[in-house]
């Protein structure tokens, strides 16, 4: 079996359990019960589920009866532009970011094929969004903007609070994916200006398979998921209890513990980029004051991404690439591309809570040999190339 | 228009090497050269335009070509 890598410095892809979310999860996992039977059993069950609710709307500024309980964040984003697409009569337009997850740019795409028009509004070269451009895009027809509270591969944050008063102003929606923030930074409806919002268990210590929408008042959705009356008719099946109750755990205490966090992620993140600026040709993805202080993202330039993933790894080093060059079907990123920046070589670096000056200067003690070393082989590859194309030339 | 002094052919060749070549193409040329290249990695699409500007290279052309792909005209500009 393959050791678990030592230096975890991937947070942004998902966390481990916390402490009490793992307590949680153990709990009702053993007090099975279905929330919708009327026996002990099963009020004790919805109990719980109840709690559970109140816990993740307080932690977000929600009322408990705004929360759809999901299968993860991406669920949750589907459900909200799907849903509420399906439920809309005269707004037929969208907006959202260039740089939005996936998980909402495909819904969103899907439904241009389906009587809506979507507008995609691009960002400057750090990843933020300009409100100018989103005031352009708001129209009278417009039914949801959608923009990201902070990016998951750059980890610039959003102007969501001005995005919110352009898309009041025409009577339109916005909704906010939280998932890089929720746990991490202050996540408030009223703050944000947020009429639906959309959460992430796993990246905010919680379990996998556990994510929430936020649908307030003002937002009419019909559900994706039917089959039964649950979550209010807006997303049938089974309620993840257990999932939730840990969800639930995680994010409260989260939400207690980051303030107290920033400092030391600001200082982490400071101690890599002065490292990186050691490097020669680094880029440094995103913007440096409106970003997610646990989250340092860069390219290296004339290096395959992937490679030296692989190579860190091998150090025990974990970090995620968001360059996928070897596999020729697939595209460069869509966010470093739409933000006009270099999309080989790049690398993201996201910090758990717990992160250490130690792991980030392990960290620089392996890169810059490691750039030197692929910096070689890609000169050799290339090299092979040119000497291969000479030989065809030749003959 | 002058005809590039350099061609430099990445038709199936995976980023980085695309850019890679043309740097040291645009590095062997004189000042004012130009250098072509041929590239049909999505991402060269998007990495040679901004290595034009992160090197303060003049990006002079950037087309379509009819059998996939793109050709880049890049004139050295220091």
């Amino acid at each position: 079996m393959r050791a678990v890598a030592e230096t975890y410095l991937d947070a942004a892809s998902t966390t481990p359990l916390h402490p009490w979310a793992r307590a949680a999860l153990l709990e009702a996992l053993d007090g099975f019960g279905d929330p919708s039977r009327l026996y002990g059993r099963g009020r004790r069950a919805r109990m719980l589920l109840d709690r559970s609710r109140e816990q993740l709307a307080a932690a977000v500024g929600a009322a408990p009866e705004e929360l759809v309980l999901t299968s993860g964040g991406t669920e949750a984003a589907n459900l909200a532009v799907t849903g509420l697409a399906r439920a809309a009569r005269r707004r037929r337009h969208l907006v959202v970011s260039a740089v939005e997850h996936t998980s909402v740019l495909a819904p969103a795409r899907a439904l241009a094929g389906q009587g809506f028009e979507v507008t995609e509004v691009g960002v400057d070269t750090t990843g933020r969004v300009d409100p100018e451009e989103l005031a352009v895009a708001v129209r009278d027809d417009t039914l949801l903007v959608c923009l990201q509270h902070a990016n998951h591969e750059v980890g610039t944050i959003q102007p969501v609070r001005e995005a919110a008063a352009l898309a009041h102003e025409r009577g339109a929606l916005l909704l906010v994916d939280a998932c890089q923030t929720i746990g991490r930074l202050p996540v408030d409806m009223a703050e944000l200006g947020a009429d639906l919002l959309v959460a992430s268990g796993h990246k905010a210590y919680g379990p996998p398979g556990t994510g929430f929408l936020v649908v307030s008042g003002r937002a009419r959705l019909r559900p994706v998921m039917v089959g039964d009356e649950r979550e209010r008719r807006r997303r049938a099946g089974m309620e993840n209890l257990p999932g939730v109750a840990a969800m639930a755990a995680a994010v409260t205490a989260r939400v207690a513990e980051a303030p107290g966090e920033q400092d030391r992620m600001a200082a982490l993140a400071g101690r890599l980029l002065a490292g990186l600026a050691e490097i020669p040709e680094v880029i440094v993805h995103g913007d440096p004051a409106w970003r997610l202080p646990h989250l340092v993202a860069f390219s290296v330039l004339y290096i395959e991404g992937e490679a030296l993933l692989l190579l860190l790894d091998g150090q025990g080093i974990a970090v995620h690439s968001g360059s996928s060059c070897t596999a020729d079907t697939q595209e460069p990123s869509h966010v470093l591309a739409a933000m006009g920046a270099i999309t080989h070589g790049s690398v993201r670096v996201s910090f758990l809570h717990d992160a250490t000056e130690a792991d980030v200067d392990r960290l620089l003690e392996v890169l810059p040999a490691a750039v030197v070393d692929l910096r070689e082989m890609t000169d050799l590859d290339t090299q092979a190339v040119e000497r291969a194309a000479e030989g065809r030339e030749g003959r | 228009m002058t005809a590039a002094a350099t061609t430099v052919d990445c038709l199936g060749l995976a980023c980085p090497i695309p850019v890679v070549r043309l740097a040291r193409a645009v590095a062997a040329v004189e000042v004012g050269g130009l250098v072509e290249l041929l590239a049909d990695d999505p991402g060269a699409r998007v990495d040679i335009p901004v290595w034009c500007r992160l090197k303060d290279q003049q990006l002079v052309a950037q087309d379509d070509r009819p059998e996939g792909g793109w050709v880049f005209q890049v004139r050295r500009s220091h």
